[in-house]
């Protein structure tokens, strides 16, 4: 038997992604969008999105508010190209916003960063996922990547079974009526000093559901946000990198 | 006329249903359930109509292909006979009935909240005082988990009362996941924006819930997918099976502490996954299913980079299944664990891949077939037992049942693209149901039309609103630390749930 299982073992080969930061993803992965200075009916793509998350003049995305469905960029491939760019997150809330002419990645403001985060945790960080209302995209993300292809655990970042265990809380989900007193109860269980993470389009502005009286997102009225990871769900190798900027490695 | 009998996603005039007085109603109701064992309520909701409720109800006959829709008007104060002390199967959808319009059945053996929405009839009951079940004796105990869990997944209550390690009984409290989905499916007027609700109902199960909207959608609009766009629906299902199932077994493996068993099935779900990102760009589908047309055309290419795919993941799976399914110390602790017998499976009213664990044939891909899956006979496939085992091997032999039919799917593409055409405007005063068989099973929309050929109500039931209970009943006398596997092996939506 335990020669049956190493032979398996053997068959895997080696799956794990060597170099989390620079790796190709496969196919026409839709990540960080660029916006050209070409021509375009601003009005009939500001109408056209589900979320709007597009603004105009100059014409704009927030990735905080797009669930990336790609409907903009098929309207006028001209104007709107979703790149392979999967480093979308910031600290800061208006670096999701990307404008027209302007192809820079999206990077965290190292000054903006509380310095104890850094100090803290910059070897060592442990998350509690808080699933609020979140749809079990980004919740299946989340767990993959611990999986042996995306292995977050080689940074010592883990996702931990406890509040009490962790150095910060990570939302996904626009945040539902029913969950807002859960999620604010496991927030105060985590010490401090402590982070807080929204992953997702859902968490960041409660996405397609953001005006949806079942809702109850004032727990982001009371705590600052740490980290903006963009996605619809988000990707492992955009929470991964994300998470990696804000420690500053 | 008693009832109208419906194909899936036939359209009918709204006013073609017949409306019955209750009395009449429940009889008609209870005599096809109590005539044909095979028959099961695949929805069962009520509609504001002006003061009143029109309670509308949808049989599903597996043996003719055909859905019977009937209904009655009654008032919010009434109290009606439950359906649900003669077939528990209907015990969520009266709850929900209860809980939407404050109407009482009698009879109803334990009529609760279900979601607790915001738009709730009786807003005194909240999340906190959710009346459980207890049982007074010093031997017994309770034990409360949730709504947050250790791991990473959506949230619910669940409380045991346990005599030492032994669950006697379990009850699960579900609404945190509540969004007002259905409301959201009839304020939001774009198509696109709705088609996005579809998307979100649950992550997990994108292809399925989209292509039930984008049937139910075409059907209201007169348009009819051609072969290449049912074919790739179908294609699409077939492969988002593929994924949640590998990772499930994944996840099973994980609670038995099989840790290879979770590496590799963990491992050969990325390719899968990552294949909707080939083919439109994100490793769940989303934006790949589109009422009236595709914006990710399959392509010779496509079907080519799949073949190279599957060729890889198919004798790994294959051997680390085989490994897994062969292991006393996996099968010690999956077999005779988690029981759903056949006859509680049906009395509950099961659906889709648990039930079919349970010996009970109910798969809309052989009983209500449209689109491609109308074109081929799929034989569902059966486990005798209802233990974890069966709903763990189901998944192997699905999963190597959906590598046949896409690969029969390949060699018959006609790979011709009409080009996109707009909807017409969707037919007014108009009734559509809209079945598909998702990995978890079946998947139900119900779509309805006002004058102005607009949506009007929005139902959506997924078939974890049948299942939850299976699951409290699954764990019954079991060791309390067997929950976790008997609740992977089912793997129930939340969000599904609550909408
Ligand atoms: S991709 Fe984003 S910005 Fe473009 S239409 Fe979709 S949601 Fe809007």
């Amino acid at each position: 038997m335990i020669f049956d299982n190493m032979k398996i073992l053997i068959h895997q080969g080696k799956q794990f992604i060597p170099d989390v930061k620079t790796t190709d993803v496969p196919g026409v992965f839709r990540g960080r969008p660029v916006i050209s200075n070409a021509p375009c009916d601003e009005k009939s793509l500001i109408d056209l999105c589900p979320t709007g998350a597009i603004s105009g003049s100059p014409l704009r995305i927030d990735l905080g508010r797009c669930t990336f469905c790609g409907e903009c960029a098929f309207a006028c491939p001209e104007k709107i190209k979703f790149t392979k760019d999967y480093k979308m997150g910031s600290n800061i809330r208006e670096n999701l916003i990307v404008t027209e002419g302007n192809d820079s990645p999206i990077l965290v403001d190292a000054d903006k960063v509380r310095a104890e985060i850094r100090r803290i945790y910059g070897r060592s960080l442990k998350l509690r996922e808080v699933s609020a209302a979140g749809d079990n995209s980004c919740e299946w993300e989340l767990n993959a990547t611990s999986n042996v292809n995306f292995d977050m655990g080689r940074f010592g970042i883990d996702f931990v079974a406890s509040p009490r265990h962790a150095d910060g809380i990570v939302v996904t989900g626009p945040i539902s009526k029913n969950m807002a007193e859960a999620l604010e109860i496991c927030f105060d269980a985590t010490p401090d000093p402590k982070l807080l993470i929204l992953a997702g389009v859902d968490a960041i502005s409660g996405g397609i559901f953001a005006d949806s009286p079942a809702l109850d997102r004032s727990f982001l009225a009371n705590h600052k946000v740490d980290l903006y990871i963009p996605g619809n769900p988000v990707h492992p190798l955009a929470f991964i990198n994300g998470v990696l900027s804000l420690l500053g490695r | 006329m008693d009832f109208i009998s419906i194909k899936n996603n036939q359209r009918i005039k709204f006013a073609e249903i017949p409306v019955l007085a209750y009395a009449d109603f429940f009889n008609v109701v209870t005599n096809q359930l109590m005539e044909k064992p095979e028959a099961h309520c695949v929805s069962y909701f009520g509609i504001p109509a002006e003061n009143n409720v029109q309670l509308l109800c949808c049989i599903a006959d597996d043996a003719s292909a055909s859905i019977n829709v009937l209904s009655s008007v009654v008032s919010k104060t009434d109290t009606l006979q439950s359906i649900t002390a003669k077939y528990m199967s209907f015990h969520l959808f009266e709850r929900e009935i209860h809980e939407n319009f404050g109407i009482n059945f009698d009879g109803h053996p334990w009529l609760k909240p279900v979601r607790y929405p915001y738009n709730a009839a009786d807003k005194s009951q909240t999340m906190v005082n959710y009346p459980f079940y207890q049982i007074d004796s010093e031997e017994l105990h309770e034990v409360g988990v949730g709504p947050i869990h250790a791991g990473i997944i959506e949230p619910g209550h669940f409380r045991f009362i346990c005599n030492g390690e032994q669950i006697l009984h379990l009850e699960i409290q579900l609404g945190y996941q509540h969004r007002g989905l259905e409301t959201l499916m009839i304020e939001k007027k774009k198509l696109l924006q709705r088609a996005t609700l579809a998307e979100n109902i649950t992550g997990d199960t994108t292809v399925g819930h989209s292509v039930a909207f984008a049937n139910a959608w075409e059907s209201l609009c007169g348009f009819t997918a051609d072969k290449q766009l049912q074919m790739e629906r179908a294609f699409a299902i077939e492969n988002e099976r593929i994924a949640i199932h590998t990772g499930d077994l994944s996840g099973i493996c994980t609670d038995i502490a099989y840790q290879l068993g979770n590496s590799v099935f963990g491992r050969l779900r990325t390719p899968v996954i990552n294949y909707f990102q080939r083919w439109a760009g994100n490793r769940f589908a989303k934006g790949l299913i589109r009422p009236g047309k595709t914006n990710f055309p399959f392509t010779n290419d496509l079907a080519a980079q799949w073949k190279e795919m599957i060729s890889a993941y198919k004798p790994h799976f294959v051997e680390m299944a085989e490994q897994t399914f062969d292991l006393p110390s996996v099968l010690s602790r999956i077999e005779r664990t988690g029981i759903v017998s056949p006859a509680v499976a049906h009395q509950i009213g099961m659906v889709g891949m648990a039930a079919r664990a349970s010996n009970i044939v109910r798969d809309i891909r052989a009983s209500h077939p449209f689109g491609h899956y109308a074109n081929i006979d799929y034989k569902p496939v059966l486990e005798p037992v209802g233990d974890v085992y069966c709903r763990a091997r189901i998944r192997y032999d699905e999963i190597l049942r959906s590598i046949d039919m896409m690969n029969d799917i390949l060699s018959t593409m006609p790979y011709d693209h009409k080009p996109a055409t707009t909807l017409d405007k969707a037919e007014p005063n108009s009734f559509v149901v809209s079945l598909v068989e998702g990995w978890r099973g079946e998947i139900c929309h119900c779509a309805i039309t006002g004058p102005d050929g607009d949506l009007t109500h929005y139902k959506v039931k997924d078939p974890s609103f049948h299942n939850w209970l299976g699951l409290a009943l699954a764990v019954r006398n079991n060791e309390i630390s067997d929950f976790p596997i008997c609740n992977k092996s089912f793997d129930l939506s939340y969000s599904g749930h609550d909408l």
